[in-house]
């Protein structure tokens, strides 16, 4: 069989292995590559590093543990940027697979960083109902969030004492990896409530809030696991998202490989069929 | 009355929601205010619905040994150790310990990272198998393409190192995104925008009317 | 009447003094010196902070274009915050019903900042609010109390006038045509290949003898493009009747789930054959994400339908299913506004319909004049969006902004 015909009949199994290979390998024997932060990620950082210390801000952290790899190095990320200002935290979770591992990150971050639930920090959980709960949160965040996700009354946790409504917080920030997330709050809340807004979000839906930042509605926009790696260089860290890195590099490297291989193949079948 | 009530009702209901976003006065944002709140009421039973539903339809299938029925075995148990293991619990079942959460971080989290992880794999077998330059266009974007996905992650700065900074892979793919990128999107989202303004009309007004039942 | 305006006036003036009244001592006797300082104790007395100097200039504004229910409350700064820094930590915001108390807190903001919306209170009710500056050597009202004042209700936004105005002329379009349509004078609609090529699939699967399996989009009812793949569902159930291939659709949620069933009930009743509709064509899976793509995969590995037909809203499962569609030789044609999943439709799949082509398709199919006519009042309004934009580019570029500032929206 010809090297054409081979290639272009090739099993996609190896081309997996190959993908699996390139992840894997940096993982285990990392490279050091430059890392510049873009001014999307310096405006989330900014936007963060300007609150008054001990402000109180929400997180609605909409995402589940299918976008771990991305969400989390910028959930934590702005956690420990948060914790260390003595800001408090207020997070919802839109999402319904969600709230188990956003509380996962909070517990991981918070006992690194000495902070105590109630008082420095809360997890309201999930609610049903995407935007409507978004629109609720504008007339009472304890209404909409009777109970936390541990089951005691919101209203009685000390950080939720001078929580009302959105204008209670000076900054929102969004993690979010799809439906309901950051576009629903840019679209339902930011101009409606005019709080300052900032977002994580995946890589593959990233350039659609472009025009967001553009028209300021959006103070910064982390995009991905590169932008949460830009993040954590911004504060000066070096967590999974700058170990994913290289992994990540390679890996869009190989799938640039594979559409100039893809087309080289088939032009070689022209080629020879020309022949 | 069976299809013009709800035509009825849906045309009233509409309007007045989007009335409520021009009128802020309490004659109009108080019931709509309600009906957000009978919204997350109705979303929320729509899961006691869909559950009561996946067991339905996954009985009928064990009791009549349809295909792939010791699958949905499988899925039966599963859901119910869910909810039950969840209602034992009690109030605080996401919390820190519980069995709940234990089945959360074991089982769950785990197989749906798994499933999304699947998506790097596949993307390059559709980039090698699919992505064909056959026109001056398909060309255009298979390098804008190859521009973008090198140029966003570290690695395309290290490659153009040596080129000064606004002509390094970082910095053309901002440009790139930036601009016809950000011209596109915005062209493709306002006239999906009109598109969901023309069929949410048509809705209200009526002149869309075979989601109610297929009978004129 | 002058009468009666004098006593209102004497009421107003009388409450105002009884207000600085019982204002005045407090806050006098905490600027108060402490009196002469004593030898033993002019160390320790020079060591005292004293209170912070009051705030000032207290002034409110009703916050527009809401239901009365938020009030916005500037005031000056205390010196103490220039002069001494570190003297002023707060400031308190109180609010009384009278102009003499009793006072309650509403909220306080930190040092710096010089403004708050007090979103708490009743719409046409009289409050009186003060500020309090507050630091580590006491607390200072305001010299005087600022009010009455009224939060009230408003009957429009006037920053959405802008919204309103398209929103009129694009229904006023879209009735148009519509009409129009009706009366006979039904608009050239271009070939869509997408839509086309549906037909296509189907028949090729009858040629084979396989199921199609068609996708209408993993969110629930209340997502427009849910809808509108419900809606074209009709018509490819109807054309699978009439071809009498089997059609298997899975849906993500319950409601889409019940309309889905009448859907392809109704299909199979227009094309009459009812008598050959499968109640276990339509299957309730999961609304979560990826247990709804393993479903469809698996029917997908198994049944091996030979034409895949996704319409609706799709995430990141798009590329999953696409793949593994393509891996057993189906026939793909894909249609969603989800912008950021086109391009893994466009790589993997035979057709796609992009953004608004999904919305056009009902039209499209059914060739219903009133549908075909709202097509065309939707193309109308695009085009005044696109001389709009031209309009507003050059405008921007000459540094005239009237029109950027007209259509902004809040």
């Amino acid at each position: 069989m010809s090297l054409v015909r081979t290639l272009e009949t090739l099993d996609r199994r190896w081309i997996f292995l190959i993908v699996g290979l390139l992840v894997l390998i940096p993982l285990i024997w990392p490279l050091p590559l430059p890392l510049t932060v873009s001014r999307r990620v310096q405006g989330f950082h900014d936007a963060i590093e300007s609150l008054p210390d001990g402000s109180t801000v929400l997180m609605s952290c909409d995402w589940d543990p299918s976008g771990k790899p991305e969400m989390q190095p910028m959930t934590r990320t702005a956690l420990r940027h948060l914790f260390s200002k003595n800001c408090k935290v207020v997070v919802t979770v839109l999402w319904n697979g969600g709230p188990g591992i956003v509380d996962e990150q909070l517990r991981f971050v918070a006992d690194e960083m000495g902070k105590k639930y109630g008082e420095d920090y809360v997890n309201l959980g999930y609610k049903a109902g995407n935007e409507a709960v978004m629109v609720l949160m504008g007339q009472s965040i304890a209404s909409t969030f009777p109970r936390d996700i541990r089951g005691g009354v919101t209203a009685d946790y000390p950080i939720m004492k001078k929580v009302r409504n959105y204008s209670s917080f000076p900054l929102l920030v969004s993690i979010s990896s799809g439906y309901p997330g950051t576009k629903e709050y840019v679209q339902q809340v930011q101009g409606r409530f005019h709080i300052r807004m900032i977002a994580g979000v995946t890589a593959v839906s990233a350039p659609e809030y472009y025009p967001y930042l553009q028209s300021g509605q959006l103070l910064g926009l982390l995009g991905g696991m590169a932008g949460a790696a830009e993040y954590e260089k911004a504060r000066g860290e070096s967590g999974g998202a700058t170990r994913g890195m290289v992994p990540q590099s390679f890996a869009h490297l190989f799938v640039a490989f594979c559409i100039l291989a893809g087309n080289g193949v088939q032009w070689l079948k022209r080629r020879e069929a020309h022949a | 009355m069976k299809r013009e009530f709800p035509l009825l009702v849906t045309a009233l209901i509409g309007f007045f929601m989007i009335l409520s976003f021009f009128v802020p006065h309490q004659a109009v944002s108080v019931p709509a205010d309600f009906l957000q709140v009978c919204a997350v009421i109705v979303v929320a039973f729509g899961y006691v619905l869909g559950g009561a539903n996946a067991l339905r339809v996954n009985f009928d299938a064990i009791y009549k040994r349809q295909p792939g029925w010791p699958y949905k075995i499988v899925l039966v148990v599963s859901l119910l150790a869910m909810v039950i293991v969840g209602a034992i619990e009690g109030k605080g079942f996401q919390g820190e310990g519980t069995r709940f959460t234990w089945m959360y971080e074991r089982l769950y989290s785990p197989m749906s990272a798994t499933m999304f992880a699947l998506l790097a794999f596949f993307i390059a077998s559709a980039a090698f198998r699919a992505f064909r330059i056959r026109t001056l266009e398909a060309g255009l974007l298979a390098l804008a393409a190859l521009i973008v996905m090198i140029g966003r992650v570290p690695i395309g700065d290290w490659l153009t190192g040596a080129l000064p900074p606004n002509l390094r892979l970082s910095a053309i793919q901002e440009w790139i995104m930036d601009n016809p990128q950000n011209a596109a999107k915005r062209a493709i989202l306002i006239g999906a925008a009109l598109g969901v303004m023309s069929t949410g009309l048509r809705v209200i007004l009526g002149l869309e009317r075979s989601y109610l039942s297929g009978e004129d | 009447m002058a009468g009666s305006n004098a006593v209102r006036f004497a009421r107003r003036a009388a409450a105002l003094a009884i207000g600085i009244a019982l204002l005045a001592p407090p806050a006098l006797a905490q600027n108060a010196p402490a009196g002469p300082p004593s030898d033993t104790t002019s160390a320790a007395a020079s060591s005292v902070l004293a209170a912070p100097a009051p705030a000032s200039g207290l002034t409110w504004s009703d916050v527009p274009n809401d239901a009365g229910r938020a009030v916005d409350l500037q005031w000056t700064a205390s010196p103490g915050e220039a002069e001494s820094p570190g003297s002023v930590t707060l400031y308190v915001i109180e609010r009384a019903l009278l102009p003499g108390g009793p006072w309650s807190e509403v909220d306080s903001v930190p040092a710096g900042t010089l403004g708050r919306t007090d979103g708490t209170v009743r719409r046409n009710t009289d409050y009186y609010y003060r500020v309090t500056a507050v630091g580590p050597g006491g607390r200072t009202p305001a010299l005087s109390v600022t009010g009455p004042v009224t939060a009230r209700s408003h009957w429009f936004n006037d920053t959405r006038w802008s919204v309103l105005v398209f929103i009129m002329l694009f229904f006023a379009f879209v009735m148009w045509f519509v009409w129009q349509a009706q009366s006979g004078k039904k608009p050239f609609v271009r070939r869509i290949a997408g839509i086309d090529a549906i037909e296509e699939a189907i028949g090729r699967a009858t040629e084979m003898g396989r199921p199609v399996l068609y996708v209408p989009g993993i969110q629930d009812i209340d997502e427009i493009q849910t809808v509108q793949g419900l809606i074209i569902l009709e018509s490819v159930a109807k054309l699978t009747a009439r071809y009498q291939t089997p059609i298997t659709v899975p849906v993500a949620y319950p409601i889409p789930f019940t309309i889905a069933e009448e859907m392809v009930k109704s299909g199979y009743l227009h094309a009459g054959r009812p008598e050959a509709y499968d109640p276990n064509s339509v299957r309730f899976v999961s609304p979560e994400q990826f247990a709804y793509v393993a479903a469809i995969t698996g029917i997908m590995l198994r049944d091996k339908p030979a034409a895949h037909i996704f319409m609706g809203s799709f995430f990141a499962e798009s590329l999953l299913l696409a793949e593994t569609g393509f891996a057993t030789g189906a026939i793909q044609v894909a249609g969603t506004a989800n912008v950021h999943q086109l391009p893994f439709f466009v790589v993997a799949c035979d057709y796609t319909l992009i953004g608004e082509e999904l919305y056009a398709a009902s039209a499209y199919l059914s060739g219903e004049p009133k549908l075909v006519g709202g097509l065309k009042g939707a193309d109308l309004m695009k085009i005044l969006i696109i001389l709009l934009v031209v309009v507003g580019c050059a405008l921007e570029t000459a540094g005239v902004h009237w029109l950027t500032e007209a259509m902004r929206a809040q």
